[in-house]
């Protein structure tokens, strides 16, 4: 049986794709669907829902399109949760092979490091972060990733520090390789499919940070988000709630998508790596 | 001009508080294109000298010469340059190889790493270290871990000799393989060896096959040296407590001493 057919016969596993699947059509689909500027004006304000088919969702406190800027909200919300949690991974990954490859004083600075990182909650490190340095698209993804790396980071220690024992490493030395190419080429592919088990968690809990951040105002001001739209929304909540409750929605159901579709591939690797 | 000199080597663990000598002043002496056996009971420090000889892991005393020049000293890019002639074959061949190598990348290292071939070369080059060791050229695009066990022991082979070296260390590199494969890979051994004078340091508790292929042998027990000497002449009649006990526990030797050729 192939791994897709073991991950399709998870209702939960099923229920996440399709979330992911939607989510990714939304995103993918902004631009053709909903062309113009998303945070332009497209009719009066606070049209209720579903009262004129050209705006479903109704338009917001300065008459924009809810439901465009729904599409581009999705398009940023996965745009910065990949790419801080690619960052998160590749730093952490990295790191963590320094350390436990190299161990000795390099392991003890890199870890006391990054235990300073973890101690410091990572929401505010993200937000001190984008206060000091300003709000971009990149600043924010650069902020979240600052607050991700270090679970990555211990766990590829963990794992590099057993295969470092392994005599494919000893078989390396041998024959002359220089230690970076046995820490990056020989060591770390194999010390990667633990960490990247992380990545559900790590994406969906770096889409919560930007939502936060939005929330706050410290998101890209030229971008829509859906922590911004829950921001908009909130001054209006007892006249128009819509406004909050949707985007707020789609915020829960994407992190419940990504950790469900997350939990259902790493539950089947598991389970055709134990059968193995 | 003696290729390996070996005196005083001591490597120390520490264990439960008390420190134990893995190796316990050991002195030996490897001439180019001879095999020196290294054999004794399980834990006596066999592979603790084969790490140590390779610089895998670093000794508290003793000195080790390699062609010529003093080993400990060298590091760095040094230490690597001379790790052309100075190559290991392991016991487990599937745990010695990264399990995402092919057979071809495992032969391309060494070749790259020490510059023996250009890119466009390599190819041709692992072709006829596979033929070398007995195996076809068809083999090289596969994964290391769909070939078996003796396929890849012959790699492991190819790939210490692919940097022309003057001595490869093997510990216990025929134990894991059945009798007949065994005594394929032990041929191939002494054919290199008649071929391209490669010296051997052979770590064997099999005093068979160290009977079969060692010029001179060392008996270890506990990290020391308790014997040592011409092959056949200690195996035969051994004179330690630990020799006689080693050869009494070979039955494959007591019974067919006689017929080895
Ligand atoms: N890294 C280590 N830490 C602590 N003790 C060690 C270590 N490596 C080896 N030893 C100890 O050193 C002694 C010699 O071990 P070694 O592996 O060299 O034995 P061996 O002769 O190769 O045995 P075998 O035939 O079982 O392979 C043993 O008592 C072993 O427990
Ligand atoms: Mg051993």
């Amino acid at each position: 049986m192939s791994p897709l057919n073991r991950l399709l016969r998870r209702p939960e596993a099923v229920a996440g794709a399709f979330i992911l699947a939607v989510l990714f059509a939304m995103a993918l689909s902004a631009s053709l669907l909903f062309p113009s500027d998303p945070q332009a004006i497209a009719g009066p304000a606070l049209l209720p829902s579903f009262q004129d088919w050209s705006l479903p969702l109704g338009t917001d406190r300065l008459g924009r399109d809810v439901l465009a800027e729904l599409f581009h909200g999705a398009r940023t919300s996965l745009a910065v949760g990949l790419a801080a949690a690619t960052a998160a991974l590749f730093i952490g990954a990295v790191v963590g092979t320094l350390a436990g490859f190299a161990g000795g004083l390099v392991d003890e600075v890199l870890m006391r490091i990054t235990d300073a990182f973890q101690t410091v909650p990572s929401f505010l490190l993200a937000l001190a972060f984008v206060s000091v340095v300003g709000p971009s698209l990149g600043i924010v993804v650069a902020a979240i990733a600052l607050g991700a790396w270090t679970g990555p980071a211990r766990v590829a220690r963990a794992e590099v520090l057993s295969i470092r024992e392994r005599d494919y490493v000893a078989g390396a030395r041998v024959i002359g390789m220089h230690p970076m190419a046995i820490a990056f080429r020989e060591v770390l592919p194999n010390a990667l499919p633990p960490v990247l088990a992380l990545s559900s968690v790590i994406v969906a809990a770096a889409i919560l940070t930007e939502a936060a951040l939005s929330f706050l105002g410290l998101g890209d001001p030229n971008r829509v988000t859906w922590g911004g739209m829950i921001a908009e929304g909130r001054t209006v909540l007892r006249t128009a709630p819509f406004l909050s409750i949707v985007p707020g929605i789609a915020l829960v159901l994407t992190v419940l998508g990504i950790y469900l579709a997350g939990e259902g591939v790493v539950e089947t690797t598991a389970v055709r790596r134990s059968l193995s | 001009m003696t290729l390996l000199a070996v005196s005083d080597l001591t490597k120390r663990y520490r264990r439960g508080g008390k420190t134990i000598a893995a190796v316990d002043g050991v002195s030996f002496a490897v001439e180019p294109g001879e095999t020196l056996a290294l054999a004794g009971p399980s834990g006596s420090g066999k592979s603790t000298i084969a790490r140590l000889v390779l610089r895998l892991i670093e000794p508290d005393a003793g000195n080790i010469q390699f062609e010529g020049d003093d080993f400990l000293t060298l590091n760095g890019a040094a230490l690597r340059a001379r790790r052309a002639h100075l190559q290991m074959v392991f016991q487990d061949p599937l745990a010695a190889f990264n399990p995402r190598a092919t057979v071809a990348r495992v032969l391309d290292d060494p070749l790259r790493i020490h510059a023996i071939a250009s890119r466009a070369e390599r190819p041709a080059r692992i072709a006829a270290l596979l033929e070398r060791v007995g195996l076809t050229a068809d083999l090289a695009p596969r994964a290391i871990h769909e070939i078996s066990g003796g396929q890849r022991q012959r790699v492991a082979i190819a790939r210490a000799i692919a940097t022309n070296p003057s001595l490869i260390v093997l510990d216990e590199a025929v134990s894991a393989l059945d009798v007949s494969v065994r005594g394929q890979i032990l041929e191939l051994l002494l054919d290199l060896q008649a071929r391209e004078r490669i010296a051997y340091l052979f770590i064997s508790h099999d005093l068979g096959v160290v009977r079969a292929i060692a010029h001179r042998v060392v008996l270890l027990d506990a990290g020391r040296i308790a014997e040592s000497g011409d092959a056949r002449a200690v195996i035969d009649a051994p004179q330690s407590a630990i020799g006689k006990a080693l050869v009494a526990a070979a039955p494959r030797l007591n019974r067919s001493s006689r017929q080895v050729p």
